[in-house]
């Protein structure tokens, strides 16, 4: 196992607030090696990229630009470095990327996280950064000994001279290499000779995080901190019209109030003080269009657009004419809610803004655009804003705003009572504080051939857009939000007849991308959907979508092994029933039978996931597992009590009594299988999620007769009568 | 001012009376190992050991738990020697691991008073911490393995 420093929390934080402006809490993983990187002022020997630093004494720093959120890129990026530059895996240590141009995602131009993207996007250029590096410490070992770099190798972090068994560490060699050029092009390893990709490497961020030690953003200490607490609107959109603070400055410890763009900011000497200030403020707001915002009506809003056609997402021969000449027909409506992403980490941020530049301390999914969004607010040029990336206490997709919100509140408040701040959202700020995954109405209808085989297939999408008056508006096109039909427009199933509509919603509540985005809609209609037309042609839901999966064999081979796996068709105790689905997301595909029962109460318990993925060459198998283990429950919490509603324009939950989210007694046994493969990488952060909801509908319906179209499942709906 | 006896060492501390011992624990003494999650003693990330019990800081007033015996995360082990700590590295249970000091001081609690618990017990006395990253699979599996792991040994 990897050493630990153990460097005390003062010491750290001492040296971090003194460097003021230097890069030192973002650095915070005091992973392996020396005790005093964290202090290092000394320009480091041998820096031949951006991604990798080595130091006389042989400590190997990786630096990752890409967020920590669980999903486990601090431990899978650097195997991909690590396994071009042949380095002890047991002294690598870790540090999280300041924000530069040399860390913009390969694909997005921006510094970023997100879209199961991380390894897909970053193999070819670690693998390069690892193999140029190896190939400057050869030539300087080759050189130091005067002999012809081919009669030397690397392994495990010291160049040997073949013949004559000399051997020169990297931290013997880095000073030497660091005079070297980076050569333009360098031999890559064959697949069939990795030592690290591949194999279950031991995460790297574990024992800080069993022993009190990682630091996400809420963690963050720095002296002469503040703690802000903000009154947020009570309804999307509301403005202050009125703001009595008596009684908040009251609160012993409360420092003051300021107003700032997204309301009214309580700044005390700790977090106690703050929420005691926020709780006693008095603000009257001006409530605006919102007020009356009411889920049900909304509901009927949505019906209402679903009778007119929308913009064509796709489209295939003559759905109505094939509709018309069916042998069976069927439509039905499926809804999902507004889901808030819940991450047990709340929002937070610190910022310390002064005359002459700014340090931002979070746990983000996109550096640049919250660093560009400080460096607006405070005038600064760019390079003077500081963005240290923390870990984060899960991701989901929430700390991926276009609006840099949660960075450009703490920025205001800091700017505000000039000392660094800390803003803390509440448990009740997270869940009722928006960027929620949309509520979507879902129209489908399909027509059967004789053979019971679809001929026609019609599914009408009305929601929110998520990329609508964003940033990251330029990925629409005519109208369409791609994230809101992807994994319906591209549907596999061989249908004759087909087309995809989708009408964009009224704007409003803010939402946002939710892991697995458009997929975990889509995934619930067209999976379920799917099994609907097997029952109703009287065929194995199995064997269904085998059929219509001919020209996709990634995904046959998936639903085949997951049969065998699960035992499809033979059920495990009388009162269990199984259903599966399958889905393609992110560059992956997965496959998940669930076995459910449900009791007298309509309460539907998952007692079985077997899960297989496809996802291409894997970096991390133990990782991948985690990974399916991990979608699995967030997919599954939402499908059994995932939602958010609105009453008087105001969110109804606020709290996990009534957000409620799985617990260890609700687990299901996960068995996960991966499908060896030498296609490009996929992602694994995304897509275990899709396929749990239908596959738990589709068993539901075979224990109870009982069609779940509308999520999360109403135990009062699937009640024994 | 009130004594705090926490990870066997005493401090000192200058707060009102009914903060709650989670805000104490990581804004005054900077022992941040301890989570906020909900501060209604609904998701279990600032479960701390009171006198060997499991108590949800964030609902706990300080006063409350003056002269008692409060362990951290910190105090868990000061070298990752606990018997659950080794199983949680094994196990691999850690994602984005906000939630692990929650379920590390509940598991420690369950192990003090049941040395062999079963499927249920676990359930019962972990059923409270929340994970939103879904490791509950392998947060059974790593309790069964410190469980196993100890009883090998001979140690409690």
């Amino acid at each position: 196992m990897n050493e630990i420093i153990n460097l005390s929390r003062r010491d750290f934080l001492k040296t971090g607030a003194f460097l003021g402006g230097g890069l030192i809490l973002g650095f915070t993983i005091p992973f392996q090696g020396s005790p005093t990187h964290a202090s290092t002022g000394s320009p480091p020997p041998f820096t031949p990229n951006a991604f990798i630093r080595i130091g006389t004494d042989d400590t190997v720093t990786i630096i990752v630009n890409k967020s920590e959120m669980g999903q486990g890129v601090y431990t899978s990026l650097p195997m991909l470095v690590a396994e071009e530059l042949e380095v002890d895996w047991s002294r690598v240590r870790i540090e999280a990327a300041p924000v530069d141009p040399a860390y913009n995602h390969t694909q997005w131009g921006v510094q970023g996280t997100g879209g199961s993207t991380s390894v897909r996007t970053s193999w070819d250029q670690l693998l390069k950064a690892g193999a140029t590096a190896r190939v400057m410490l050869i030539a300087a070992g080759a050189a130091t000994w005067g002999v012809e770099p081919a009669t030397c190798r690397a392994e495990k972090g010291s160049v040997i001279h073949e013949t004559t068994k000399r051997r020169l560490s990297y931290g013997e060699l880095a000073e030497r290499a660091a005079r070297l050029a980076p050569p333009a092009d360098v031999p890559l390893k064959p697949p069939q000779a990795y030592t690290l990709i591949g194999k279950p490497m031991k995460r790297l961020d574990t024992p800080e995080k069993i022993n009190g030690k990682a630091l996400f953003g809420l963690d963050v200490r720095v002296p002469g901190m503040l703690t802000a607490v903000v009154a947020r609107p009570p309804v999307f959109g509301a403005t202050v019209r009125s703001v009595n603070d008596v009684k908040a400055k009251a609160v012993p410890g409360v420092k003051g109030v300021a107003r700032i763009d997204s309301g009214v900011a309580v700044v005390a000497d700790h977090f106690w003080a703050a929420k005691g200030g926020r709780d006693a403020l008095e603000v009257v707001w001006d409530e605006g269009p919102l007020a009356t915002l009411d889920s049900k009506s909304q509901r009927e809003e949505y019906a209402k657009l679903a009778g007119k056609q929308g913009v064509i997402a796709a489209r295939r021969g003559d759905v109505e004419g094939a509709l018309a000449a069916a042998a069976k027909r069927i439509e039905a409506i499926y809804e999902v809610p507004y889901l808030a992403h819940a991450p047990m980490e709340p929002l937070n941020c610190v910022a310390h803004v002064r005359a002459d530049g700014c340090d931002i301390w979070t746990g983000t999914q996109m550096q640049t655009g919250d660093r560009d969004a400080a460096a607006r607010l405070t005038g600064l040029p760019p390079d003077k804003v500081k963005l240290h990336t923390m870990l984060l206490g899960g991701g989901f997709g929430r700390r991926a705003v276009g609006d840099a919100h949660f960075v450009r509140e703490a920025v205001q408040v800091s700017m505000a009572v000039k000392a660094p701040v800390k803003v803390v959202w509440t448990r009740e700020d997270d869940i009722r504080g928006g960027y929620y995954r949309p509520v979507v109405y879902n129209l489908i209808r399909a027509g059967l051939g004789d053979d019971g085989m679809p001929v026609a297939w019609h599914h009408r999408i009305v929601g929110q857009s998520i990329l609508i008056g964003t940033p990251f508006q330029g990925g629409m096109k005519d109208g369409l939000d791609p994230t809101q039909v992807e994994g319906a427009a591209d549907s596999p199933y061989e249908v004759p007849n087909f087309l995809v509509d989708y009408h964009m919603a009224p704007a409003g509540v803010p939402v946002l991308w939710w892991r697995s985005v458009g997929h975990t809609f889509t995934a619930f209609v067209k999976e379920g959907f799917i099994d609907e037309l097997a029952h109703l042609a009287g065929k194995d839901p199995y064997q269904y979508r085998r059929q219509l999966l001919a020209k996709h064999p990634r995904q046959r081979a998936l639903l085949d092994l997951v049969a065998a796996k699960a035992g499809w068709g033979k059920r495990s105790a009388p009162d269990r029933f199984q259903g599966i689905a399958v889905h393609e997301s992110f560059g992956s595909f997965v496959a998940q039978v669930a076995e459910v029962s449900v009791n007298p109460a309509g309460l539907v318990r998952v007692h079985r996931v077997v899960c297989a993925i496809d996802c291409g060459r894997i970096v991390n198998p133990d990782t991948i597992a985690a990974q399916m283990e991990s979608g699995i429950v967030f997919g599954l919490t939402a499908a059994l009590y995932g939602e958010i509603t609105f009453r008087e324009g105001r969110v109804e939950q606020s709290n996990f009594h009534d957000y409620e989210i799985l617990r260890i007694n609700e687990m299901p046994k996960v068995e996960v299988h991966i499908m060896p493969s030498q296609e490009p990488s996929g992602g694994v952060g995304e897509p275990g999620v899709p396929p749990i909801a239908p596959a738990v509908a589709n068993a539901v319906y075979t224990a109870t007769g009982k069609r779940i179209r509308r999520l999360p499942m109403r135990p009062g709906e699937l009640r024994r009568a | 001012m009130a004594t705090l006896k926490v990870n066997g060492k005493e401090f000192k501390v200058d707060v009102s009376p009914e903060t709650p011992l989670l805000w104490v624990l990581r804004d005054t003494l900077g022992l941040t190992g301890t989570k906020y999650g909900c501060g209604m003693a609904l998701c279990g990330a600032c479960t701390v050991l009171v006198d060997g019990e499991a108590v949800r800081s964030c609902v706990t007033p300080a006063s409350a738990v003056v002269g008692m015996e409060i362990v951290t995360i910190e105090g868990l082990s000061t070298n990752l020697s606990h018997p659950l700590q080794k199983a949680w590295i094994a196990e691999e249970v850690p994602q984005c691991g906000y939630c692990q000091s929650g379920q590390l001081m509940a598991a420690a609690a369950l192990l003090r008073k049941n040395r062999k618990p079963t499927d249920a017990d676990i359930d019962a006395a972990m059923s409270g911490i929340l994970c939103r990253c879904g490791t509950y699979q392998r947060i059974r599996g790593a309790i069964h393995r410190a469980v196993a792991t100890t009883t090998q040994g001979g140690a409690s």
